[in-house]
């Protein structure tokens, strides 16, 4: 019976709340539902511990769905490369959805709480599927499942703004785009390749010459999941759908939906298309580099003047999506595994800044502006302290988790492209801490209203975002953890050779 | 028998204990306020060992724990680290209680956040001195500013809000865009972290990189107050005195020049910046820096502006000190580290008990004050003296090997700027307690001035005498850091 379960952890890890996402719609109450959700989310997270144990000592599981062997049927991949990105979308699930309990229910009607909790694990499923697939038709189906329920997920924020219908509407068109590009690129290879299978289609590519065929499919894959993963400039449907989706979503969506996308273009970049040299490096140095840059400073640019919190963090989180993909475009197995490092570190310091700013206009019954933020310091210290570690973390001070990734990312660019570009990264890293510095100032500094002196903080409010707080002061002191599964994700990626 | 370790331990834990007690004191006033002079003399009485420990020779050392393999925090004791740990721990004991006196002379709100955030920057200036390599040096070295900011935005205004500003841009921007690709750069280099005494870059770095380097470093220690990276401490002085006093003129920018020293003997090595000349400019820059503001001290008629002026220029003495490149100037600059602060911490506290007792903070108002005053304006008039380095006053000690430096390293002009600023510091010093006991009186104002604040200004002034007489086991130190 066990065995049973063991052998089939790969597939139940998606399943699981793919299933649990259809039986949730069906119940009416909201707290029932909840606790449905919490503990699919808080299975989720097991199965990929017990998966990353499995990880350790095979370091690579493949499952072949429905027993039909790969390359003819659809494969599912576990190694450490992918394990990487499970962890993080069933870590962060388990942690929003333990958030969500009290904030799902001051934003939305107590009829629609189910179904968001319905497509919440949809979409959950849906990044969890993504990441594990091997298969290129297969991730196209978890890419859009994933998609769609996101987009649901954002328009639901219309009860409390009506702005959410336009930002799910934008992150629907574009996300379309985006996955037919995808599904072009797929087609192509198919064509020149006859197989569907990832691991397939590299070594049927390895005995080919480049061709039009292979460059442009390369093309439609790279810039289609390009846009999912919002890099500059690619990146416009990310601020609406993460400013006005309802906030328990905007925590889930920042935190894991776009590390998913990340997560295909590595292996796309550096496992799939491993034979087209060429092409892999052309496109690393002349346009990723290049857009990654331009993504570090405009996202924060763009973050030191917006007004609006939630729109602030989303601006940020494009600027941080340039990190890693700049760490990925340097191409070196440091660089990369720079990149995955700051791939789970990002995820916890946005997850937990997106907490804070959500527990705040939890506590003011308002949108959190900066004007709102005036004095709060004072009133709620748990939140604030919270706020500003991981603002701290965000700007990659010492002993966070940021300052982790920090290290890593400079150390291999110095080391690789020389000094330029390290200095590229920390100039807008200073400048980050412009931003968060205002918002920090205006905590601490500046007068509390009136209204908000009697604003108690509540532990059911505070629990989660102690313990993400926590853990991205954890992974500043003891990194070993993430760091030796980012250089295994890197050497398996890269190969020996390089 | 407590081993070394424990020393080591004791001497950085008792600050952190201290912050952390504070705040669940914070209804117990007396026993709040006591434990921080009573984790002053702990900490001292375990730096005290450790330097000892230090002169037989031994190299103590601890590892904290390991964040990934390659990144550890230890801590490793150098000879300049055990004299700046003396330095930082010794006049806690006083300024623990002085500020006691200040909060509660001047009826300061938020107290105990006040001495929970002073203590935690204490603890951070140790783990500097202590700190066995660049990364350990790094991280504490933001803590430090960071565990300041709250102390200098205390009045919680616009004014300290604006200087804050300042503050934060100046040291983290610095640290972060500088400090940090240099010792990464070093990282990449030399493939560690770790310092060693005789530096670590020779036969590893291209002479021709050596200078970027070292400007990336200067440049990036924004805290030793280097021109044009000075301005956040004027800036910092809205803080209150207690804060100008042990961190602005103490524990922080001495860490800033701690830093330069140690990157300097321990990460370039003096034979290696000798034999490549990369630390020429710093000279000029450090002569200009000092003379500068020393002159810009002149006109400032604010009393703790222009301490924080003239401690910039001191400031430079140390950075001099270390790119002179010789091994008595590394000894001055080592020594003026001391001499300056036991001077430097007791015009501050003259500054603060004036500010509380008269509540005159600018100089043109201090005429005549000399005779309601007496004592604090005689510890004023010692301690200036030792600044400028007159004997017997411990500070005549760091002047003299400064110049022995300048003459070992052929850098003659060294001395004649040296001269030029004692003469401005005797200019601008003894205004003050001239207006005070020469002038003539404008005005009568009910003087209290609570005797917390007043025997702790006695003991660091007469800290200045006592040094002229006992330099012997700093100058061992010193002797052991230069390596002979």
């Amino acid at each position: 019976m066990i065995d049973i379960f063991i052998n089939n952890l790969p597939i139940l890890i998606v399943t699981v709340p793919l299933m649990m996402s259809l039986f949730v719609v069906l119940v009416t109450n909201s707290h029932l539902s909840f606790l449905l959700t919490l503990a699919t989310t808080f299975i989720t997270f097991l199965i990929a511990i017990l998966l990353y144990q499995e990880v350790q000592s095979y370091s690579s599981i493949s499952y072949a769905l429905g027993n039909w062997l790969p390359p003819l049927g659809i494969e599912y991949v576990i190694d450490h490369v992918s394990i990487i990105p499970i962890i993080i979308i069933s870590g962060i699930g388990f942690l929003a959805t333990l958030f969500a309990y009290k904030i799902m229910p001051s934003e939305l009607s107590d009829s629609s709480i189910s179904k968001t909790y319905g497509l919440w694990l949809l979409a959950i499923s849906g990044l969890i599927g993504l990441v594990t697939t091997g298969d290129a038709f297969n991730l196209f189906v978890f890419l859009e499942i994933s998609s769609l329920a996101s987009v649901a997920l954002v328009a639901m924020g219309a009860k409390q703004d009506r702005q959410a219908l336009i930002a799910a509407y934008n992150y629907l068109i574009i996300g379309a785009v985006g996955a037919t590009f995808y599904v072009i690129g797929v087609g192509l290879l198919y064509a020149i390749t006859g197989t569907l299978n990832l691991a397939d289609i590299t070594s049927k590519l390895a005995l080919m010459e480049d061709n039009r065929a292979l460059i442009a499919g390369f093309g439609f894959m790279v810039v289609g999941i390009m846009i999912k993963a919002a890099v500059f400039p690619l990146h416009i449907w990310l601020p609406r759908a993460y400013a006005y989706a309802p906030s328990a979503v905007s925590i889930l969506l920042a935190a894991t939906a776009t590390k998913a996308s990340l997560y295909i273009l590595a292996r796309i970049l550096f496992s799939v298309f491993l034979p087209s040299e060429n092409i892999v490096s052309f496109t690393l140095t002349y346009i990723i580099l290049p857009l990654s840059v331009f993504a570090m400073f405009a996202g924060t640019i763009m973050a030191i003047y917006e007004k609006d919190i939630k729109r602030l963090l989303a601006h940020s989180s494009i600027a941080q999506i340039g990190y890693i993909t700049l760490a990925f475009s340097i191409g070196t197995k440091s660089s990369v595994a720079a990149g995955f490092i700051h791939m789970s570190n990002h995820a916890l310091i946005k997850g937990g800044l997106f907490m804070a700013i959500t527990s705040i206009s939890y506590y003011i019954q308002k949108r959190v502006t900066i004007e709102n933020l005036s004095g709060l310091g004072k009133a709620m210290p748990i939140t604030f302290c919270c706020f500003i570690i991981c603002s701290l973390s965000l700007a990659g001070l010492p002993l966070t988790a940021g300052f982790v990734s920090k290290l890593y990312l400079i150390k291999s660019a110095i080391s690789s492209e020389g000094l330029w570009l390290s200095f590229m990264i920390l100039f807008s890293s200073a400048l980050s801490l412009i931003y968060l510095w205002k918002m920090i100032e205006a905590l601490w500094l500046s007068p509390l209203n009136k209204q908000d002196i009697k604003i108690k903080e509540k532990p059911v409010i505070y629990t989660s975002l102690l313990l993400i707080t926590f853990l991205n002061i954890y992974f500043g002191l003891d990194a070993s953890l993430i760091v030796n599964s980012s250089f295994n994700a890197s050497n398996l990626l890269l190969g020996i050779n390089k | 028998m407590i081993s070394i370790e424990n020393y080591i331990l004791l001497t950085i834990i008792s600050p952190l204990l201290v912050s952390i007690l504070t705040p669940f004191l914070s209804n117990n006033v007396f026993l709040r306020d006591l434990i921080g002079p009573l984790g002053g003399i702990f900490s001292s009485w375990g730096a005290i060992e450790i330097a000892r420990s230090v002169l037989n020779g031994t190299q103590p050392s601890i590892e904290i724990f390991q964040i990934a393999e390659g990144l550890t925090i230890n801590f490793n004791i150098t000879p300049l680290g055990a004299i700046f740990g003396i330095v930082a721990s010794f006049l806690w004991v006083f300024a623990a209680i002085y500020s006691v006196g200040y909060m509660r002379g001047n009826k300061e709100k938020n107290q105990t956040r006040f001495f929970s955030f002073y203590a935690v920057a204490i603890h951070a200036a140790l783990c500097i001195a202590y700190s066995g390599n660049l990364l350990t040096l790094f991280i504490f070295y933001e803590i430090l500013t960071f565990s300041t900011y709250p102390l200098i935005t205390h009045k919680q205004d616009e004014v300290a809000k604006k200087a804050g500003r300042i503050y934060m841009t100046i040291l983290v921007g610095s640290s972060i865009l500088l400090l940090l690709p240099a010792i990464i750069w070093v990282w990449v280099t030399t493939g560690t972290l770790e310092m060693s005494q005789n530096g670590i870059l020779s036969g590893k770095l291209d002479p021709k990189y050596a200078p970027y380097l070292l400007m990336m470093f200067v440049f990036g220690i924004g805290k030793a107050a280097v021109i044009p990276l000075h301005s956040w401490l004027p800036a910092a002085m809205v803080a209150p005195t207690p804060v100008s006093a042990l961190l602005h003129a103490v524990a922080v920018v001495k860490a800033g020049v701690f830093t330069m020293l140690i990157v300097l003997t321990n990460v370039f090595g003096i034979q290696y910046l000798a034999d490549t000349g990369s630390s020429r400019w710093l000279i000029g820059l450090a002569c200009i820096t000092l003379i500068s503001t020393s002159i810009i001290a002149i006109f400032k008629d604010d009393l703790k502006a222009r301490l924080a002026y003239s401690t910039i220029s001191q400031l430079s003495y140390i950075t001099l000190g270390g790119a002179l490149a010789s091994s008595y100037a590394a000894q001055g600059a080592a020594l003026h580290i001391v001499t300056h602060a036991a001077g430097k911490i007791t015009l501050f506290f003259v500054a603060g008990a004036i500010y509380v007792g008269a509540h005159i903070s600018k100089i043109s108002e201090l005429n005549g004050q000399g005779k309601s005053m007496p004592f604090i304006f005689l510890a004023f008039f010692i301690a200036s003296l030792s600044i400028i380095g007159v004997p017997p006053m411990g500070g005549s000690w760091s002047k003299l090997f400064l110049m022995m430096g300048a003459v070992e390293s052929d850098y003659l002009f060294v001395i004649i700027v040296l001269c030029i600023s004692t003469i401005l510091n005797v200019y601008y010093l003894m205004e003050i307690p001239a207006r005070a006991f020469f002038s003539k009186k404008n005005k009568n104002i009910d003087i209290k001035i609570p005797n917390l604040m007043i025997i702790p200004t006695m003991i660091t002034c007469l800290f200045t005498i006592i040094l002229f007489f006992y330099i012997e086991p700093f100058k061992n130190l010193t002797l052991l850091m230069v390596g002979k």
